[in-house]
């Protein structure tokens, strides 16, 4: 048997971010016993990176916002293949989530009578983003993390999830390990979590950190539970692109939201160009309307700017082809020409996008303020995740559930801004009360140390193999060639096939991945560890997208450019077959309730 | 496309010595990529911490050629290349391996200030509050968590006094509770005694290293100070405070 250390927890919740967290609050104030594991330091997790905002129907910049309005755009945004039922209970209770976090601290932007402010954003109808600058994903996570050191809470950080054990055919512990001394850990739990986040680093140009390598999705999946809607994946249309070391960091929507807009190197605000059916009657057909509505003008209608991500990352890459882009392959976004429309502009460019700033002029030399910045589709987020119940976030799995951006079914195929944040929180909140539930309700599972003896040997093999073995991130970098190639922004069938093939050659050479020193903080080891996960996820988005003919959303094929109704009744599932084989199948979407079809029939 | 020379310091708790390195440079690199083109392809077990890469999550704290940076946000355009550039860990807290330390003792003392306490919510179960007020704590919130501030503090790196001063980092999380307009706990006890604000000499070095350009002695420290003298040594106060038998502080 392998050397590891114990802990028993009546829930485990695997990953720290802000769905994680507000599990485990919840999970704890319920009365169970919580184990928090994070793969880096608590409070570092990738929420921290979201810039623009809660997006929550609070009314309080525009009465006329409703949940019912909200729940219209989420579903218009993630053209109708969203979870109903998820959608439904996020746009109600966004609000009262929001509202909790600054009863636990959080000091979001105020209104001039002193409630919170809100922005706006692509695909929501009224202004509806809580902020806080644009730095709102820090605001929220510093929040949880400071309220949830109160609660009692075992914090293990920088502890990795290798494998979920199972007794039968429900979840009984996980196994991992700790980077800092490389020992392996046992968590014996009765009700686990998933919250790790999305599979960015799948794709070389992405807004993701270093930890987003689908390691709940690929954990899930192993442990026999559904994979949904992996096809659909979120290239965010503002990324940095230029210096190449800083090729994909984001830059928030907010900049739109504020005014900023979208030039190719004619001049020309080629959004305009391009407005899709279902949104032309709430987008402006004029730059001056579009211009009022970002400063607040009820009567106003959007610009094109803020159509959704799917759309405006799509019109870019038109742009860029065409041979209309900026000179390093993106195109422009100006916040700089508002000066001339707003008094005291470049401070108050920088009051309304501080990171922004900072971040163009440290790592770019670029003043935003006087300069428009150069922009390119980055890999952002993933739609698609672990298949739950819409209540109470349990996948197929009993006692496995999941929150956040690792599970499925509230976005569709495609997220709008802003409801990432809000999702956490509502879901996040919803995982940790069923999770405790379950938890309450079920004897401690049985440990198979033969699951465990396995794991462990698996993950020692790239010692075995030394520095003679390939370097890990050699593979890393090959498999993200892969898909930023050929399952990217525009796909086509016979690349993906290739993609297929070359995953197979990229899994193979990932078992002869050997490495070099001990198991003390060892980050190539923790690199080949990794590569099982972004295989598995880049397979699953690969098959699912081959399998869905048609463009909608975020997947988008050049063979099947048009959006196909027939296409618009099912979801797609992932699942593990008993020959171990990746199986992809086709799930009819259970019918809307009356009152639902309803109220997006009024919001139309 | 120019190579440069980094200088960078592996070892564990036990110890540990500089080893060079060539990297190639290209055009806005940080030394953070410099550091991953090496682990990539000379040494896949060079240890480091990072997360984001863009300055927020505050993971990647070291000492480049001596002064407390971000890595990540840290362009070798800005450094002298011509030399070899040096990379060492955050010298005031124990090492575990090369550029990653043990900061653990910072999570430790957060735990022991007060947490948030908001008086009643109004009527409709929400607060208000003015932009103006928010302001003042939203400069304490940005704090990223890099620890830099810790590192350089005299008090923690030379005097290691872990035990009776949190740092500047606590006391811009204790200025963000104190000032935030719904709190209405009060720290100036724990500030005094259990939290060490006296051993503040206001030297302001926190303020020079921090990367979100917090102003920390002067906006959060300075006016802590003033609340401890305020709370805890109003002579006037002190008077009313013994002829009412109330509790001495």
């Amino acid at each position: 048997m392998p050397d590891y250390e114990t802990h028993e927890h009546d829930v485990l919740v695997v990953g720290a971010g802000g769905a994680g967290l507000r599990a485990a609050i919840e999970a704890s104030a319920n009365g169970v016993s919580v184990g928090l594991v994070c793969k880096s330091l608590l409070g570092k997790a990738h929420t921290v990176m979201a810039e623009g905002g809660i997006a929550a129907a609070l009314a309080n910049v525009d009465d006329r916002d409703s949940w019912k309005v909200h729940f219209a755009d989420t579903m218009r945004g993630g053209q109708y293949v969203n979870n109903w039922r998820m959608a439904e209970l996020h746009a109600k209770e966004a609000p009262d989530r929001v509202r909790e976090l600054e009863s636990w601290g959080a000091v979001f932007d105020r209104t001039s009578d002193g409630r919170i402010l809100q922005r706006n954003f692509g695909g929501h109808r009224y202004p509806r983003l809580a902020h806080v600058g644009d730095r709102t994903g820090l605001e929220m996570i510093r929040t949880l993390q400071d309220h949830g050191i109160h609660q009692g809470i075992d914090v293990h950080m920088e502890c990795t999830i290798l494998r979920l054990l199972k007794d039968g055919d429900r979840v009984a512990g996980a196994f991992g390990y700790e980077r800092e001394r490389g020992r392996f850990k046992l968590f014996r739990a009765k009700a686990i979590v998933l919250a790790t986040g999305g599979i960015g680093r799948a794709y070389k140009i992405t807004s993701n950190s270093w930890e987003y390598t689908g390691d709940g999705h690929t954990l899930a999946y192993d442990a026999g539970a559904d994979l949904l809607d992996m096809e659909f994946v979120q290239f965010h249309p503002t990324g940095m692109v230029w210096p190449p070391s800083v090729r994909g960091i984001l830059v928030t929507e907010g900049v739109r939201g504020e005014g900023g807009v979208l030039k190719n190197s004619e001049g020309r605000r080629f959004m305009f160009d391009d407005i899709p059916e279902n949104y032309r009657g709430q987008t402006a057909d004029n730059e001056e309307e579009g211009w009022r509505y970002t400063q607040g003008d009820k009567s106003s209608r959007r610009p094109p700017e803020l159509l959704t991500r799917d759309h405006v990352s799509r019109c870019i890459m038109r742009e860029v082809k065409a041979g209309r882009g900026s000179p390093h392959g993106g195109v422009f976004l100006d916040i700089s020409w508002i000066k001339a429309r707003v008094p005291n502009g470049a401070e108050h460019i920088k009051k309304k996008l501080p990171s922004m700033y900072h971040q163009f002029k440290q790592l770019a030399d670029l003043d935003i303020t006087e300069e428009p910045m150069e922009v390119g589709p980055t890999t952002h987020y993933v739609m698609g995740g672990v298949r739950v119940d819409g209540d109470t976030q349990m996948s197929t799995v009993p006692g496995l559930f999941a929150a956040g951006e690792c599970a499925a079914g509230i976005n569709g195929a495609n997220r709008l801004g802003g409801n990432s944040l809000s999702d956490l929180l509502v879901f996040g909140k919803r995982a940790g009360e069923f999770a405790a539930k379950y938890a309450k309700s079920q004897p401690t599972g049985r440990i198979n140390p033969e699951q465990v003896s396995d794991t462990a040997r698996a993950a020692l093999e790239p010692f075995d193999r030394g520095t003679a073995g390939e370097g890990p991130y050699q593979v890393q970098y090959a498999l993200q060639e892969v898909m930023q190639d050929l399952v990217g922004i525009v796909r086509k069938e016979s690349e993906m096939y290739r993609a297929l093939d070359q995953l197979q050659e990229l899994r193979a050479r990932s078992s002869h991945v050997g490495v070099g020193g001990h198991r003390e903080y060892n980050p190539g080891w923790h690199a080949a560890l990794d590569l099982h996960n972004l295989l598995t996820v880049s397979e699953a988005v690969t098959r699912c997208a081959i399998e869905r003919k048609e463009s909608r959303g975020g997947h988008f094929r050049d063979d099947y450019p048009e959006k196909d109704k027939a296409c618009g009744t099912f979801n797609l599932i992932a699942r593990k077959g008993r020959d171990a084989r990746m199986e992809v199948t086709r799930e009819p979407i259970p019918e809307m309730p009356l009152e639902l079809k309803q109220i997006i029939e009024e919001m139309k | 496309m120019t190579t440069a020379t980094f200088r960078i310091w592996r070892g564990d708790a036990h110890g540990g010595d500089f080893r060079d390195y060539a990297a190639e440079v290209s055009e806005g690199m940080v030394v953070l990529d410099a550091v991953h083109q090496i682990q990539a392809q000379q040494a896949g077990d060079l240890a480091v911490r990072w997360n984001c890469k863009a300055g927020k999550c505050g993971s990647c704290s070291a000492e480049v050629n001596g002064n407390p940076r971000l890595m990540c946000m840290t362009r070798l355009n800005q450094l002298d290349l011509s030399t070899p550039v040096t990379i060492e860990p955050m010298r005031a807290f124990p090492s575990i391996r090369d550029l990653v330390t043990d900061v653990s003792w910072n999570f430790r003392a957060k735990k022991t200030i007060r947490k948030f306490r908001p008086r009643p919510a109004e009527a409709d179960g929400t607060w208000r509050m003015a932009q103006v007020d928010a302001e003042r704590v939203q400069e304490f919130r940005k704090c990223i968590e890099c620890f830099l501030c810790q590192d350089v503090c005299h008090v923690l790196r030379d005097h290691h006094m872990f035990e009776e001063f949190v740092g500047p980092r606590h006391m811009v999380f204790t200025a963000a509770l104190e000032m935030n307009p719904l709190d209405k706990d009060r720290r100036a006890r724990d500030l005094k005694h259990a939290h060490g604000i006296g051993y503040c000499n206001i030297t302001k070095c926190c303020t020079k290293v921090c990367p979100e350009g917090i102003t920390i002695t002067d906006n959060a420290i300075i006016p802590l100070k003033e609340r401890v003298i305020d709370q805890l040594y109003d002579p006037i106060a002190k008077v009313f405070r013994v002829l009412r038998g109330g509790r001495h502080v």
